[in-house]
């Protein structure tokens, strides 16, 4: 199987937000960087099907040049190559980013033959923009199911299963190649190991310069929602406060008096 | 048209909440955009469903009558609206912010190679639109413009208030009388056999049984301060005695303390009970937008000035494993459980 993995960097923002002062950004000044769980799922999986049906796995990021770290973080679990699609910074938006993704697929495809399967989150972390792996599906005229927690490869198809509206499951199947976008919960990530780590720090990352494109959509400003302000009421200290959070249950109803 | 288009998901014959939020945006887009709201439904009981879709506000339904769109596709059915998009001409095509919804405006974006904005919570149509929109799933807004000659938005789920009396306790329960009756209009878009390779071929019922996390009244939440899977066992007691259930934040997910489908937050779970009981649970921005919808949030934390008490209502400093048998017990001495 040959599989490509998309994760986009994004900042681990805590307790709160913080802006920029022109509303513009994240301040990141004293933040990390992750990329969204259910891409960390997509990751993890693409290395499970490499390791139980051979074949080879690639992941891929847009961002600016500090993305290597996620691309690393990857390879560092068991991916075994990688592609940064670097960017000055600026943010590409959906249509931007799928195209610039197309284009690199097309032409890593055209030098090493067909991905069999490419995966994506179901959205960003970030932007939540819920369209980038299914734009690059339609390009490709690639079949494409999204939000799913269970996945298995066989007999040239991916046999794939989302959380229905109402509750239980529903099932797809569809042949190969095929776009698959996953959510947290289809699998438990491995953690890098040491040697995994410095496995990843040596190996090249191959650089792809994306074009940049603003398409419909222009963001204006970000703001904070607001809160509701109300103070918290401290019911008391250690477990003497039982006495006084019983008496909370019932006022509010949780328990009858 | 002008006007507006929305894609109502419907189950026995009802439309979904999720819809009934993006027919309200609707309603207040046509407003300023010109022109009414028409609806489009796929399905077995679509028809039903039409009946009412008067009080909502619509005007004409799109039902599509194809055996072959009657199961889940999602690229087919974005299909079909495109076909509508060229038949009708709307000046914003709208879905709710559920799966579908998303999914399916995705589609229609991709290959008609429109902008789609999601998790949309305000609009106002114009040259350009100015729209607002969730980030992080709803930790930060984005002011945003955007010119298209069709805005194709879902809405972000729960934020937009639906009035609960319009919506119809049975799906035969008529019309009121001083609601317009829906025109219904059938149709049979073209459908090619590669956007039916993704559909839904089979199903399979929920488990019979426990209280959901999403239906429960109360929940107790563990994060890491609880400290292990045994752990839980203080909190599965408490849950017991309230009849509710039991959640945590991603770290004990990720632990394997508790499994993936009891993750409450971003990625997992969004919950709405009367009361939330979070207990060793930070308050990182990525666990509260999951449980910011419950009416009272209750603390545990040996900390008081972690950010989950800018979140609670009330709070108890201390340790967990501590306070939360002395809970239960005090439950029990009282005569409840
Ligand atoms: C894109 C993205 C998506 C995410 N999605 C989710 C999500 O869906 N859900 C989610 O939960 N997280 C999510 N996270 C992770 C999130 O950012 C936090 O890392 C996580 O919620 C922290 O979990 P916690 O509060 O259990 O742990 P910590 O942040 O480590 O907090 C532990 C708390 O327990 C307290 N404590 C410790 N011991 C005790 C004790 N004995 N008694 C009482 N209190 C004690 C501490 O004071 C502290 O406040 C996401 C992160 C990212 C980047
Ligand atoms: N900048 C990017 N680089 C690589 N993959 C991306 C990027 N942006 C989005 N994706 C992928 O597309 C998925 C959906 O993103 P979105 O449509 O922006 O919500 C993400 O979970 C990623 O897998």
């Amino acid at each position: 199987m040959e599989i490509l993995v998309c994760v986009k960097r994004v900042p681990s923002t805590g307790g709160r937000i913080v802006l920029t002062p022109d509303g513009q950004e994240i301040d990141t000044r004293y933040l990390g960087f992750t990329v969204s769980p259910h891409e960390e799922c997509a990751v993890e999986e693409a290395v499970r099907i490499v390791e139980g049906q051979g074949g080879s796995s690639a992941v891929l990021t847009l961002g600016p040049i500090a993305a290597e770290e996620q691309l690393r973080d990857a390879m560092a679990v068991g991916i075994d190559r990688a592609i940064l699609l670097e960017t000055d910074g600026r943010e590409f938006d959906p249509i931007a980013t799928s195209a610039a993704i197309v284009e690199t697929v097309r032409a890593q495809e055209a030098a090493r033959g067909p991905f069999d399967l490419i995966l994506f989150g179901n959205e960003a972390a970030d932007t939540g923009d819920f369209q980038v792996g299914i734009r690059v599906a339609v390009a490709l005229d690639r079949p494409v199911v999204t939000g799913i927690k269970s996945l298995a490869l066989r007999d040239g198809a991916a046999f794939a299963r989302r959380e229905a509206a109402g509750g239980g499951w529903e099932t797809y199947d569809v042949p190969l190649p095929a776009v698959v976008s996953v959510k947290e919960g289809l699998n438990l990530p491995r953690y890098p190991s040491v040697p995994g780590r410095l496995r990843a720090k040596r190996k090249e990352v191959e650089r792809v310069q994306p074009a940049w494109s603003q398409n419909g959509s222009v963001k204006v400003g970000l703001r904070l929602p607001e809160e509701d302000g109300a103070r918290v009421e401290i019911l008391g200290r250690g477990p003497e406060a039982a006495s006084s959070v019983v008496d909370l249950l019932v006022r509010i109803g949780v328990i009858a008096s | 048209m002008s006007g507006v288009l929305v894609f109502v998901e419907h189950a026995a014959g009802v439309a979904d909440r999720l819809s009934r939020e993006a027919l309200v945006l609707a309603d207040s887009l046509a407003a300023s955009a010109g022109g009414s709201v028409e609806a489009v439904l796929f399905g077995s009981d679509a028809a039903e469903a039409v009946s009412a879709l008067g009080a909502q506000g619509v005007a004409t339904a799109h039902v599509v009558e194809d055996g072959r769109l009657e199961a889940y596709a999602p690229a087919a059915w974005g299909a079909a609206i495109a076909e509508l998009i060229d038949a009708r001409s709307p000046a914003a095509v709208v879905a709710g912010g559920s799966d579908r919804g998303q999914e399916v405006l995705a589609h229609v974006a991709a290959r008609t190679g429109r902008p789609l904005v999601t998790n949309v919570v305000a609009a106002i149509a114009g040259t350009p639109w100015r729209l607002t929109r969730q980030r992080w799933a709803g930790s930060l807004l984005e002011d945003a413009e955007l010119r298209a000659d069709v805005a194709l938005l879902t809405v972000a789920p729960h934020v937009v208030a639906v009035d609960e009396d319009t919506a119809p306790a049975t799906p035969a329960a008529p019309a009121t009388p001083a609601a317009p009756a829906t025109a219904v209009n059938r149709i049979a878009p073209r459908v090619e056999a590669r956007d039916l390779v993704a559909r839904v071929t089979g199903r399979e019922a929920p488990v019979a049984g426990s209280i959901s996390l999403t239906d429960a009244k109360v929940v107790v939440g563990g994060g890491r301060g609880v400290g292990s899977a045994e752990g839980f066992g203080e909190l599965e007691e408490l849950a017991g005695l309230l009849g509710g259930a039991v959640g945590g934040s991603r770290v004990v997910t990720s632990a394997g303390w508790r499994p993936h489908s009891d993750q409450i937050g971003q990625t997992g779970l969004r919950i709405a009970p009367d009361l939330y009981i979070a207990c060793g649970i930070s308050g990182a921005i990525q666990h509260i937008v999951g449980c910011k919808a419950a009416k009272r949030i209750l603390a545990i934390n040996t900390d008081p000035d972690s950010p989950i008490m800018a979140a609670a209502d009330y709070a108890v400093i201390g340790d967990l494993h501590q306070v939360v048998p002395a809970i239960s017990a005090e439950i029990r001495r009282r005569g409840g459980g």
